[in-house]
């Protein structure tokens, strides 16, 4: 087990060369001279001529490119081309900001759709059933955009019980982790909800009802811990995207997370810092996927015995 | 006489299909006396398993429904209990063990646990105490008991068997039922599992429904048959004398299916045509599309039982007298 997540572990490495080879060539020959966004655009050119020396953009593209792992490597991904601060420290300083929304996000979605699911599928074609999967169908069809701002009409202008946006108390967090949970709660809800229902089918659950074992033990004991390992992998998908995707949610809530820096990076052409904020995504994407393949292990013997 | 442990009356179970109202089992009557074992014998489809699962109260629901009938045992009609009252019989009075070991035992708990869990339920014991009764129970079973800590997918199919024999024999049942224990083992570990269902059947003195569509184990293994065909017993005998002398023309024909060492006999004689869509059973006799002896009445009225000798029975006219049995 300790060998399989150390093999993981040194598995990232060629994952984030991939990832920085690719987004430093994107970023390369996209149009744009980071010299001239430095020192604007009325600029004498011989200026912008000498930072383009000092910067080294007029070395070929492997020299840079060498330059930028080297660097990286050392935790320096340049300075932004906007705020003129590392980009590494800019990116560092919203980062808690995303995590505590997306984790409070993924909480909200599982504490919801872990319990309807499981309901849903031991009480198919009820009335509670059927309404559920009504929900959930409108929670994973939403726009999130369009529900956080309905949100903000209803819960801050009209009954005024929380802020409509900001960041920093627990009454802040509650409609933007709403918001960016519900399709996620959708989703998962609908994954438990098969995913039970495939297994209470199973020749083995029939086993243990035929111990006189109660239908809770049944379903919490025997099914669901078989049920887990789609819903997990689900669970894991939907954090990964909450951690990477949560942009439209931050810029309604203002709420001041990785993803509305990148907005706000991409949007004035600061290049040091979406080349950075897109390595810190799929570090953080990998991470989440290497947690949750560990966590099967945990979950099914089985798994656990191919882990050698 | 010994006493009756089981008793079904009239039982009747359907399925609710798409392609319509399935008979699973109808106007099925059977009894289990103390300490004897029952060889429930038919072709794939006739019922067995679901009669086994009507005793439990564990026809799947829906779309199975156990319509009508009584299932008298140990003096109390199971079909009236409440499902909590069931649930004290399940796994406790009855157990079950069921015909695939590879997809019977739940993949993420150990097996040790598994057996634990059904002990705690009924006996009351301590997790200690149901671990060490856990333990003993593997032992009985021929599985060392260090491997109480393993999990399923770490045992062969025989093995597996046997931990599912160690659940059901774990508190001790007065009724054993085991569907086709080996139908989905090798012929050497089907023989092994016998061996041991035979030992532990007179050790503990246990009574046993032994569900299976092979004579030969019937043979090594029950006191008495029942043969089913088509969702109802068509003859009861003790296995002896159904070995003997069949009477049902149906059985007759199970036992022309198999070779035998002694005679000289070129070709079987197989039971011709198919069993019948359930959707549409046939009128009558259920038999009679297939029976070399059928007549006319066979198509119009329902057989009755006919007791031939002591404790033999035969569902056919040909005992009723109404029916001239033909020589083949």
């Amino acid at each position: 087990m300790h060998k399989y997540i150390l093999r993981r572990l040194l598995l990232l490495i060629p994952v984030m060369f991939g990832v920085s080879f690719v987004v430093f060539t994107i970023m390369f020959f996209t149009p744009g001279d980071p010299a001239k966004i430095l020192l604007g655009e009325r600029a004498p050119e011989a200026e912008v001529q000498a930072l383009r020396t000092q910067m080294g953009l007029d070395d070929p593209y492997l020299v840079q490119f060498g330059r930028f792992i080297f660097n990286a490597l050392r935790g320096d991904l340049g300075r932004s081309l906007t705020t003129r601060r590392p980009a590494a420290q800019e990116l560092w300083a919203r980062f808690p900001a995303t995590l505590q929304l997306a984790a409070a996000g993924v909480l909200v979605a599982v504490l919801m759709g872990i319990p309807i699911g499981i309901i849903s599928a031991t009480k198919q074609y009820s009335l509670f059933d059927g309404f559920s999967m009504v929900l959930a169908l409108i929670g994973v069809s939403m726009p999130n955009f369009w529900q956080g701002i309905m949100m903000v009409l209803l819960f801050s202008i009209v009954l005024r019980w929380f802020p409509s946006s900001g960041y920093g108390t627990f009454r802040h967090l509650i409609m933007p982790a709403l918001t960016i949970g519900t399709s996620s709660a959708a989703t998962i809800t609908r994954m438990t909800r098969s995913s039970m229902l495939e297994v209470v089918r199973q020749d083995y659950i029939r086993t243990a009802r035929a111990k006189g074992l109660s239908e809770r033990v049944v379903i919490n004991r025997h099914a669901l811990k078989n049920a887990l390992i789609p819903i997990v992998t689900v669970i894991g998908l939907q954090f990964g995207y909450l951690l990477g995707g949560a942009v439209l949610t931050e810029t309604i809530f203002s709420w001041p997370g990785v993803g509305r820096l990148m907005v706000d990076a991409i949007r004035q052409r600061d290049y040091t810092v979406v080349q950075g904020g897109v390595l810190l995504l799929a570090l953080t994407f990998s991470i989440v996927n290497l947690l949750v393949d560990i966590l099967y292990a945990y979950i099914d013997p089985r798994i656990k015995a191919q882990y050698k | 006489m010994s006493e009756t442990l089981l008793d079904i009356r009239d039982l009747r179970v359907t399925y609710q299909t798409e392609e319509g109202l399935v008979l699973a089992v109808d106007n099925l009557n059977l009894t289990l006396k103390k300490g004897e074992t029952l060889g429930l014998v038919g072709e794939t489809g006739a019922g067995k398993t679901t009669t086994a699962l009507a005793v439990m109260q564990l026809v799947p629901n829906p779309p199975g429904t156990v319509e009508s009938g009584e299932i008298w045992f140990n003096g109390e009609n199971l079909l009236k209990k409440k499902n909590e009252e069931m649930r004290t019989v399940r796994g406790n009075q009855i157990s079950m063990i069921f015909q695939d070991p590879m997809t019977s035992l739940n993949p993420v708990l150990t097996v040790g646990f598994q057996i634990e869990e059904a002990v705690m339920l009924h006996q009351k014991l301590t997790s200690k105490q149901a671990e060490r009764q856990a333990r003993d129970m593997l032992k009985l079973v021929g599985i060392p008991e260090g491997r109480a800590g393993d999990y399923p997918h770490e045992f062969s199919g025989g093995m597996r068997q046997r931990v599912g024999i160690a659940i059901a024999l774990s508190c001790n049942p007065s009724l054993l039922i085991a569907d086709e224990p080996t139908t989905a083992l090798d012929v050497t570990i089907q023989a092994q599992v016998l061996d041991l269902m035979r030992r532990l059947r007179s050790e503990f003195g246990t009574s046993m429904i032994l569900i299976t569509h092979d004579l030969g184990v019937v043979a090594e293994v029950c006191d008495t048959v029942a043969i089913m065909y088509a969702g109802t017993v068509v003859e009861t005998s003790d296995t002896r004398r159904l070995f003997t002398e069949p009477r049902h023309p149906y059985t007759q024909g199970l036992f022309g299916s198999i070779p035998s060492l002694d005679e000289e006999v070129t070709r079987l004689s197989p039971i011709t045509g198919i069993m019948p869509d359930p959707t549409e059973l046939p009128s009558g006799c259920r038999f009679h599309p297939r029976c070399p002896m059928a007549a006319e009445i066979c198509s119009q009225r329902t057989p009755t039982m006919v007791p031939v000798e002591e404790g033999h029975n035969v569902h056919c006219m040909i005992y009723e007298g109404l029916v001239e049995a033909k020589k083949e």
